[in-house]
């Protein structure tokens, strides 16, 4: 499984397992990666960042936590599910904004394999995916923000509440998400005084076929519509790939879109104001299988070239 | 005959477990426990055997094979022995699958790595 974009990712693997004995391994190996090359593309040694922040899918945040203990630099782990990335950059930038720090990192990874083991059933179990089901990214995304430099900027940072999706199909998380984002959404544009057309994209995380065509709906019900200018990275990270059906999903998604692609075509100029919606299901195995309904989050970060 | 009556059974039992997790919008893991539940039951009041001697690997191949045999050994077990074969005589026609799968899938996991 490729994604569509990867020409701008920095490393790309064949083998799954990264050459480790376990996905886990492989996982953590990701962030690992991501993190030493964030930091070389930015000419910073490690002992200079001032804290990490970093979230992925495993219980305890356990690759982050290794990743974190590898980078040997002062770390917050962060859990929001598919919107770590969001929080994590959207934290990243508020303690650079605050003066506390003059280097932050922010960074998210997820891998298939062992995503699916603990959220739902292990990929040799062979389980059948309903149509709606997501392919969880096998990928990770870093970036390293300074107090100074030519950009681009967080300008803006919308943090989400936690809403109430009323589902709990752990195979329909996109759809699950679609309120939080909508939520975080109305409440950007409303906070900030600024305009859809304000941004060249609005990228949410991973709503996937099914979630973006109802967000489209709720948000031209809420009077914001942001017709082409709406994207969602899970449903164009695998193209028009029908195996993985309604897109992709995973704390790497958006992290790996967003620090890989899209600050890519920022840097070349082909987008100069961007909003990234992150979401994230929250739910844990046990909540769903005690009948919960699944927890959202979107966060908002508004991204622009000096 | 009997391969018709294999190939009509078996896929419509195969149909239902597909309408679970379509429409009911079940997991995998639900459909199995009320398959084998079914077997069981349909076991304990005589039916399914009789399936099996009318579509024969229609019948006796898909989970709720399973159900049958345990309900089939443990009532088998309590003619025997009393109530205790209830509890003694569940696993006594299983056994050799239950037994197999392990042994199988340690063998497997000697020379195998699941490729995701």
């Amino acid at each position: 499984m490729e994604c569509a974009f990867s020409d701008d990712f920095d490393q790309l693997h064949e083998d799954p397992y990264l050459g480790q004995p376990s996905w886990e391994k492989a996982e953590r190996r990701l962030l690992e990666e991501a993190i030493a090359e964030t930091l070389r593309k930015g000419k910073i040694e490690a002992q200079k960042v001032n804290l990490l922040f970093a979230g992925d899918l495993l219980n305890q945040i356990i690759s982050s936590t290794f990743a974190a203990q590898t980078a040997g630099v002062p770390y917050f782990g962060l859990f929001n599910a598919c919107a770590t990335a969001g929080e994590a950059l959207a934290l990243a930038a508020l303690l650079i904004e605050s003066g506390m720090a003059t280097y932050t990192l922010a960074g998210a990874v997820s891998h298939n394999a062992s995503a699916e083991r603990q959220m739902r059933f292990p990929t040799e179990y062979g389980s059948q995916r309903p149509k709606t089901a997501q392919w969880t990214v096998t990928a990770a995304g870093a970036g390293l923000l300074s107090a100074t430099g030519e950009g681009p900027s967080v300008t803006w940072v919308t943090v989400g509440r936690v809403v109430d999706s009323a589902m709990s199909d752990p195979y329909n998380m996109g759809m699950a998400e679609v309120p939080a984002a909508v939520d975080t959404l109305v409440t950007h544009f409303k906070e900030s005084g600024r305009k859809p057309s304000d941004y060249d994209l609005i990228v949410t995380g991973d709503l996937a076929a099914y979630g973006l065509e109802a967000a489209q709906q709720l948000l031209r019900d809420a009077h914001l519509d942001l017709g082409e200018r709406l994207m969602d990275a899970g449903a164009t990270y695998y193209g028009s790939d029908p195996s993985v059906q309604a897109g992709a999903s995973g704390a790497g998604c958006i992290a790996s879109f967003l620090f890989g692609h899209l600050l890519t075509r920022m840097r070349r100029h082909e987008l100069n104001r961007l909003l990234v919606v992150a979401t994230g299901s929250l739910h844990s195995p046990v909540s769903i299988e005690q009948g919960d309904n699944i927890p959202c989050i979107a966060h908002a970060v508004a991204l622009e070239n000096n | 005959m009997i391969f018709l009556w294999a190939f009509l059974v078996g896929g419509a039992i195969c149909a239902v477990g597909q309408l679970l997790i379509d429409v009911a919008h079940l997991t995998a893991a639900r459909v199995m426990v009320i398959f084998v539940v079914a077997g069981a039951i349909l076991s304990g009041i005589g039916l399914y055997p009789k399936l099996i001697d009318f579509a024969g690997a229609g019948a006796s191949v898909p989970i709720t094979s399973f159900g049958n045999s345990l309900a089939h050994g443990a009532i088998a077990e309590v003619k025997r022995d009393g109530l205790i074969g209830a509890i003694t005589g569940i696993f006594e026609l299983t056994s050799a699958g239950i037994s197999s799968a392990i042994v199988f899938g340690f063998l497997a996991s000697l020379f195998a790595r699941p490729r995701g």
